[in-house]
């Protein structure tokens, strides 16, 4: 082979890496990488037997609630979720072809309409606005969440994908806000996400046992609330516990970190709806 | 009660089975005792009784105070002996009653 040669193919093959490269999610990038944990290994044997019998996971009534709702026909157009869908765990997905599963392990999603990530919640809310007509559940509503949480459940077992950390995605944008927000501190104990869920999970501050901070368990039914509640409900509680203003559920800021949080707990098995403390 | 209370009992038993029933409400209990973000007390509202019948004869019962958590889990042993209509009653302050019926076949 003469230089010309060795040239042109040192060129080819350092095109197909960049290709390779481009498309492909670096592990490492992950700040965990192989040690990810699910907020549910950070529980007590107590808190996770509730999860682990569906029958005593306390926010499963408000699944039952959704589960009958996806089957009433609702707004001017009065259409049910099934029409489109079919049953929820359908996995042709009914007459559009969209099955319910495999559904929460993507999003947050990008929205071409809006050019912006969208979430489970607020997906929903569209549907209900733009495909129903109807006037949709409020963010931190009881049927929401439990719609919130009947979706999420159909995915239960699969792992958390996310590919918004390459520059290619169409989320990287939202992703790298995301990434500045979790990093930025804030309040007056001018705190970041990444002193608790980074630098200290694993650590107690206080008489809390800190977790990785991951996403995949919700909606969660939180014994500190009660009741179930969506993840802006708890990074809302995150900011308000180091005295910063909060954002408000659904806000742009907090979608964003939620693609951001999404990437952070890749490979990560889907587990909602979860008991948290 | 906005949402339906589960009730887990076997659709069929062998006769002379213990068998453990399960019921899980979903109710905020609020207990009368908190103050809305304005300071004014938010009124009590609690499930505050609980009973099972089987045919029309009370087989358990529970009174609940405010201490118990909301969603309230309530489970109790029943022992198998024959064939019947179990009907699960849910009673709040107001007098409200919320009904779940459930049949068990016992051979």
């Amino acid at each position: 082979m003469n230089m010309k040669t060795i040239t042109a193919f040192a060129a080819i093959l350092g095109a197909s890496v960049t290709l390779i490269a481009q498309n492909a999610v670096s592990a490492e990038a992950n700040p965990y990488g192989k040690n990810v944990r699910t907020g549910y290994s950070y529980a007590t044997p107590e808190t996770r037997a509730m999860q682990d019998d569906d029958f005593s996971n306390p926010g499963m009534p408000l699944v039952d609630t959704a589960a009958k709702m996806w089957n009433e026909p609702a707004g001017e157009a009065k259409k049910s979720c099934a029409d489109c869908h079919g049953a929820v765990d359908d996995p042709k997905g009914g007459k559009l072809g969209i099955p319910m599963r495999g559904v929460g392990a993507k999003y947050p999603a990008y929205d071409e309409a809006t050019k912006k990530p969208i979430n489970l919640e607020l997906r929903i809310m569209k549907c209900q606005t733009e495909n129903q007509k109807a006037e949709a559940f409020k963010y931190e509503s009881k049927p929401l969440v439990g719609m919130t949480g009947l979706v999420a459940m159909q995915s239960r077992g699969m792992p958390r994908l996310s590919t918004a950390d390459n520059p290619n995605d169409k989320l990287h944008a939202a992703w790298k806000a995301g990434e500045e927000f979790y990093y930025q501190r804030r309040g007056q104990l001018d705190m970041a996400c990444k002193h608790c869920h980074e630098d200290n999970h694993g650590n107690i501050i206080r008489a809390e046992l800190l977790s990785q901070g991951q996403t995949n368990g919700f909606p969660t039914y939180r014994l500190k609330w009660q009741g179930m509640g969506s993840l802006h409900k708890r990074l809302g509680g995150c900011n308000k516990e180091i005295r910063a203003e909060p954002y408000k559920s659904g806000s742009d800021e907090y979608v964003n970190l939620e693609t951001y949080l999404a990437w952070r707990g890749r490979g990560l098995v889907m587990e909602g709806p979860s008991v948290r403390k | 009660m906005a949402n339906q209370p589960r009730v887990k009992l076997p659709k069929s038993a062998k006769a002379g089975e213990m068998i453990q029933v399960k019921t899980l409400a979903s109710h905020d209990m609020e207990t009368g005792n908190r103050k809305g973000k304005d300071g004014t007390p938010i009124p009590r509202l609690i499930l505050n009784k609980f009973s099972c019948t089987l045919d029309g004869n009370e087989i358990f019962s529970a009174d609940m105070h405010p201490a118990v958590s909301a969603n309230p889990y309530i489970t109790f042993y029943i022992k198998a002996e024959k064939s019947g209509s179990y009907v699960f009653n849910w009673t709040d302050d107001n007098g409200e009653v919320t009904t779940v019926s459930q049949d068990m076949a016992v051979s």
